[in-house]
């Protein structure tokens, strides 16, 4: 990434949102181009070379699915989806088609820009470092050395509670849907037994969070997937 | 398990024996007050236990007694309830009878019914007491009645052979087997004399006349031990009964079906009451069957007629029967005893026969050595007969065919006598047409002339005329060939044998023949039969319509049986209506046949044929034939047959059963297809409001999205605003917030109420819907405590997390509205019995008293005017959502004051969990 100013693309069919997204983006310092049509956005994507993609899947002329698919045969930028509250399904296959995050509407511009940051940072430093140390609260993960301490206490996790807590590691800060999470963890045969996934979450955050029930970084999507939260 | 020796109780049995309860707790209780002769004191004893009831305060009413002028028993009757009797018209004559309607209106609790054999007046809705009994019973009206032994079916005949008066009156065993309760009333013999000397059970004139009769002291003994031995049957049934339940179990019989057949004597009637009397004994189902051969064809109509009614009775004594046509007697009912698996065939004692005419039960033993056979004795003959002779017109060719049963008219018996001056006529022709040509061939030749002659009148006229023609032909040719020519005189002794090997082969070959076309006769009925059966199933199949169903039904049944017939379809209230156009036809055809919708409407309630050929109102003009399809009874179908015995011969029975189940069938699928309909239409509507309902989401959600960004980038604009306006757009901010609540809010109940929520059930963990629920709510709980108690180890709960999480939301958002800041506010969960209950408390100002329910309605807030914002519809979507799946919601004063939301949700059967103690060593023993 240059120190050139950053290009989103917003795809957008309501002017209204688009107005306040951009305004709110140019805030941060963003350029910002608007495509209307799904159409039109996939140009853009392809002559904009774009830092970031704000898609609606609720656009009226395609599938935002596969416009994520498209982009993404050619491209890793963050794409940021915005979806109602009710399509749990469309966020999944979303996400699993490859967009990195997702916002229901209405969303607030709070929101929007810490999603976005979250994202670039990303970017940034791409993937986790995989033989480094992750921190979040008191937690510590040694990727190298597979140890895992809270408040410098050496806790015990089972080989499958840690191929979890390490899926999320290594998506820290994203979204990771139910179905990938069993597919990474358990493999391709275990992909209807998504209540393994949420007793094993359950165990890690007994043993990973102050307060499993109001947990602060082992956090659930709800009919999703799951987020480990790292601090900004 | 411990090891036991008493093995398990059968389960057919134990739910045979459920059933019958069943039956029973709906049904009334019949108790049978059973004596071995008049004047026992059963209606004495009846009467005393019925005060008692009545001095208990129980509902006892006296719907008809006989008090036989006896003075201490009309006492008794003093101070209960006596139902009024009806007046029926007989023949000019006023006879009282029971009134079984004005029971059933009246609906006592107990109802004393005396004699229970008695035969009612025609007229009546059944012919037989017992009848009305039993309706009564299925109405839940406990009986008490009284019964002598002479009156049971089954020892009708015994007790004829031992008294030598027979009764006309009799009640099916099954009646007495199943009452609830049987009290015999017994005294001895001489005591029973002395009572009937001193008056007390005949009036003075007839003590004298029946003393020298019936009251004989042998046949008092006779009949005391048929009574107490008939008693001691019935006990051990119950016993029986009563160790299948406690389950002390003994042997239990194998089902060995009995198979009783009956020829056209008048023993047969015996062999009947016999094998019912035998298959109770041995608890097993029988069947009687009556196998017609060509020789039984030429029965006398009176014969018929009681073959029929024989057969009736096996039928209300409980058999299955069947008519067979056939030569072999043996074969008939040894294929008939296999394809229905009866291990025990039964028959009468055949008369003498021919010396050489195998009697059927050594050609039955030759054909079926595996089965036992049983011969009883004859019948105590000489009895009088009581089945009265029927005066039915005409003579029936076959009992089994119902081409051939239509009465033979006029015409038909004249054609016949016809055939036989044809026949011979014939041969005189043959004797004619040969004369001449003695000149050309040889006497052997026009002997074959003639024998062919037979056969030819054999193959177009039966039997009869065949002989005729033989015996004509013999004497023509005798007359005209055999020399001295013209005169029946033999010059040569050899002529005699010619004539003897003609007059053999002439015959022969006409039974033969005759049987030939018997055999062909009988196949093309069965074949007919069945053609009828697959085109009608056949027409059904392709039916669409109700009317149509209406049409063919009343074609192929009028082409079939040659007899009108009409359906009767229920409305929705299921009373059945009379169809418009059929019933017209009906009444114009035939002015005095009304079809009776009363007796229709009986039919079809009690899924029980009515009319003629039944126990129900035998004296209709019409058949009525309940339609009971697989679901429920579909309708009533209306026979009116030519012939009134016509409806009593089995296998037309049998054939228009399987008509009616057809019919019935085919009135159930067009039903179904309204139905199917009905959904289809449903279902359209359902997708109009779901696409509707989407559209007005996206509508109003679009310009709300809006509203929030902008709202909100109002207020993060640079330089930032001056503080009226950031004010303004603080509260623009924080309206638009509410007013996407309240849309989502109200699309969410719209979305419930309508039943389209797909619910996306998944086993969770109830600790992460409520941590995901905390993190929603973050927005508005900052100024509130919140504390979770979650009962440890909480099973998985089977529910949609996005669905609860709203729940939980909008609890907590209800409980922040109606508390002061600072406020606690504590989720729990724990499993109480099947449920998991969770509540929701805080202490705060609690609910306003008596408004716990009125909360969860739609639009109300906990008070009127209050200057808090919502509109109650969160608590709304909370109890539709808990309600949908399974749960509970309600409302209450928490124990430190304050509000106490609870809801349940059903725990259901958690999904088998992976190994938790993986092998292997844990990741934190990887020490660097």
């Amino acid at each position: 990434m240059t120190e050139s100013i950053p290009i989103a693309l917003l795809v957008e069919d309501e002017p209204q949102i688009r107005r306040f997204v951009r305004t709110a983006l140019e805030e941060e310092g963003w350029q910002v181009f608007e495509s209307e049509t799904m159409k039109r956005g996939l140009i853009d994507a392809g002559t904009r070379k774009p830092d970031l993609i704000i898609l609606d899947l609720g656009l009226p002329d395609g599938d935002g699915v596969d416009f994520i698919l498209d982009v993404r045969d050619w491209s890793t930028v963050p794409i940021i989806v915005l979806s109602a509250r009710t399509n749990e399904v469309d966020k999944i296959r979303a996400l699993d088609a490859g967009a990195d995050d997702y916002l229901t509407k209405p969303f607030g511009v709070g929101e929007l820009l810490a999603r976005v940051r979250s994202a670039v940072r990303r970017l940034r430093q791409p993937g986790v470092n995989l033989h480094g140390v992750i921190q979040f609260g008191d937690v510590k993960v040694d990727i190298k050395a597979r140890l895992v301490t809270k408040a410098n206490q050496v806790v015990h996790l089972t080989p499958t509670e840690y191929r979890l807590l390490m899926v999320l590691v290594t998506n820290a800060g994203r979204v990771v849907t139910t179905p990938q999470l069993l597919r990474e963890v358990w493999g391709p045969s275990h992909s209807e037994s998504s209540h393994y996934l949420r007793v094993y979450m359950g165990h890690l955050r007994q043993k990973l969070e102050d307060d499993p029930a109001q947990p602060r970084h082992l956090l659930t999507e709800t009919a999703v997937g799951y987020r480990l939260l790292l601090p900004l | 398990m411990i090891p036991t020796n008493h093995p398990r109780p059968d389960p057919d049995a134990l739910l045979a024996q459920v059933q019958a309860q069943e039956r029973r707790a709906e049904r009334g209780k019949l108790r049978i007050y059973f004596g071995a002769s008049a004047g026992v004191g059963k209606t004495y004893a009846m009467l005393t236990a019925a005060r008692k009831l009545h001095a208990d305060g129980h509902d006892v009413v006296v719907g008809i007694v006989e008090t036989h002028g006896r003075s201490e028993t009309a006492s008794l009757l003093e101070g209960l309830d006596v139902l009024p009797l009806k007046t029926i018209d007989y023949r000019g004559k006023a006879i009282t009878e029971f009134d079984i309607d004005a029971v059933l209106a009246r609906r006592p609790v107990l109802i004393l019914i005396d004699e229970l054999a008695h035969s009612n007046a025609s007229g009546s809705r059944h012919p037989k007491r017992w009848q009305d009994v039993e309706e009564l019973l299925d109405a839940g009206i406990d009986i008490f009645t009284t019964v002598n032994v002479q009156h049971l079916e089954s020892l009708n005949d015994v007790v004829g052979g031992i008294t030598g008066i027979r009764v006309s009156e009799t009640v099916p065993d099954t009646v007495f087997d199943e009452a609830d309760e049987v009290v015999l009333v017994d005294i001895p013999a001489d005591e029973l004399l002395a009572r009937l000397t001193a008056g007390k059970v005949y009036q003075a004139q007839h003590v004298d006349r029946a003393s020298r009769n019936f009251f004989r002291k042998g046949n008092l003994i006779a009949l005391r031990e048929l009574a107490l031995r008939r008693t001691a049957d019935r006990i051990e049934d119950d016993v029986q009964a009563y160790r299948i339940e406690k389950s002390i179990n003994t042997v239990w019989k194998t089902d060995s079906a009995l198979l009783a057949c009956i020829g056209p004597h008048s023993g047969a009637e015996h062999v009947i009451r016999s094998t019912a009397r035998l298959a109770s004994q041995l608890n097993a189902g029988w069947h009687a069957i009556y196998i017609e051969t060509p020789q039984l064809q030429r029965l006398l109509p009176a014969q018929r007629e009681r073959i029929l009614k024989t057969l009736k009775l096996g039928e209300n004594l409980g058999a299955t029967t069947a008519i067979r046509s056939g030569n072999d007697v043996a074969l008939e009912i040894v294929n008939y005893a296999r394809s229905r698996n009866l291990s025990k065939i039964i028959l009468g004692r055949s008369l003498p026969t021919w010396p050489w005419h195998t009697p059927h039960l050594k050609r039955i033993a030759a054909l079926a050595p595996d089965i036992d056979l049983t011969q009883l004795g004859l019948a105590s003959s000489g009895l009088s007969q009581t089945a009265e002779e029927s005066n039915a017109p005409g003579v029936t060719r076959s009992l089994a065919q119902p081409a051939a049963d239509k009465a033979e008219s006029a015409s038909t018996r004249k054609q016949r006598q016809w055939h036989y001056v044809w026949a011979t006529a014939a041969s005189l022709l043959t004797a004619a047409i040969t004369t001449p040509l003695l000149l050309y061939l040889d006497l052997a030749n026009i002997v074959m002339l003639f024998l062919l002659t037979v056969v030819l009148i054999a193959v177009r006229f039966g039997r009869g005329p065949a002989v005729t023609a033989t015996i004509v032909g013999v004497a023509a040719f005798d007359f005209f060939f055999v020399s001295p020519r013209f005169s029946f005189a033999v010059s040569d002794f050899q002529y005699v044998v010619t004539f003897a090997v003609m007059l053999v082969v002439g015959l022969i070959t006409a039974h033969l023949t005759s049987d030939l076309r018997y055999q062909a006769r009988v196949a093309s009925h069965r074949e007919s039969r069945s053609r009828a059966l697959y085109e009608f199933a056949r027409e059904l199949s392709s039916v669409l319509q109700t009317e149509q169903i209406f049409e063919i039904t009343r074609t192929f049944i009028a082409r079939t049986f040659r007899a009108k017939a009409t359906l009767l379809l229920p409305d929705d209230a299921g009373l059945l209506q009379p169809p418009p156009l059929a019933l017209g036809e009906l009444s114009k055809n035939s002015n005095m046949d009304v079809l009776d919708i009363g007796i229709a409407q009986w039919a079809f309630d009690h899924a029980t044929a009515a009319g003629i050929g039944t126990d129900t109102l035998p004296g209709s003009h019409f058949f009525y034939l309940p339609l009971v399809a697989p679901m429920r009874t579909r309708g009533v179908l209306a026979i009116q047959p030519e012939s009134r015995r016509w409806i009593l011969i089995p296998e037309q029975r049998q054939q228009l059963d399987t008509f009616a189940v057809l019919a019935a069938i085919a009135l159930e699928r067009v039903h179904y297809i309204d139905v199917a309909q009905d959904a289809l239409v449903r279902m359209e509507s359902e997708m109009l409001r779901n696409s509707l309902l989407a559209a007005l989401s996206h509508d109003l959600r679009t310009p709300l999205t809006s509203l929030v960004g902008l709202s909100e980038s109002l207020a993060r604009s640079k330089p930032p605003l001056a503080s009226a306006q950031q004010v303004l757009s603080d509260a623009l901010h924080n309206e638009t917030l509410r007013m996407s609540n309240l849309v989502s809010n109200l699309l969410d109940m719209a979305r419930i109420q309508s039943g389209e929520v797909k619910f996306n059930l998944q086993w969770q963990p109830f600790e992460e819907v409520v941590g995901s629920a905390l993190r929603a709510s973050q927005s508005f709980l900052g100024r509130h405590e919140v504390q979770t108690r979650l009962a440890r180890d909480l099973p998985l709960i089977h529910i949609d997390a996005v669905l609860i999480e709203r729940v939980l939301c909008n609890l907590l958002e209800n409980a922040t509205k109606y508390t002061p800041a600072g406020s606690r506010i504590v989720i729990t969960a724990e499993v109480s019995g099947q449920f998991l209950e969770v509540a929701v408390v805080d202490n705060g100002p609690g609910l306003p008293v008596g408004k716990e329910e009125a909360i969860f309605e739609k639009f109300t807030r906990g008070k009127r005017e209050s200057a808090t914002p919502g509109v109650g519809m969160g608590l709304a979507i909370c109890r539709a959502i808990v309600e949908a799946h399974g749960g509970a919601i309600r409302a209450g004063q928490a124990a430190g004051g304050g509000a106490s939301i609870i809801f349940t949700l059903p725990l259901g059967m958690p999904p088998a969990m992976p190994d938790m103690n993986e092998s292997g060593a844990n990741i934190g023993n990887h020490a660097p």
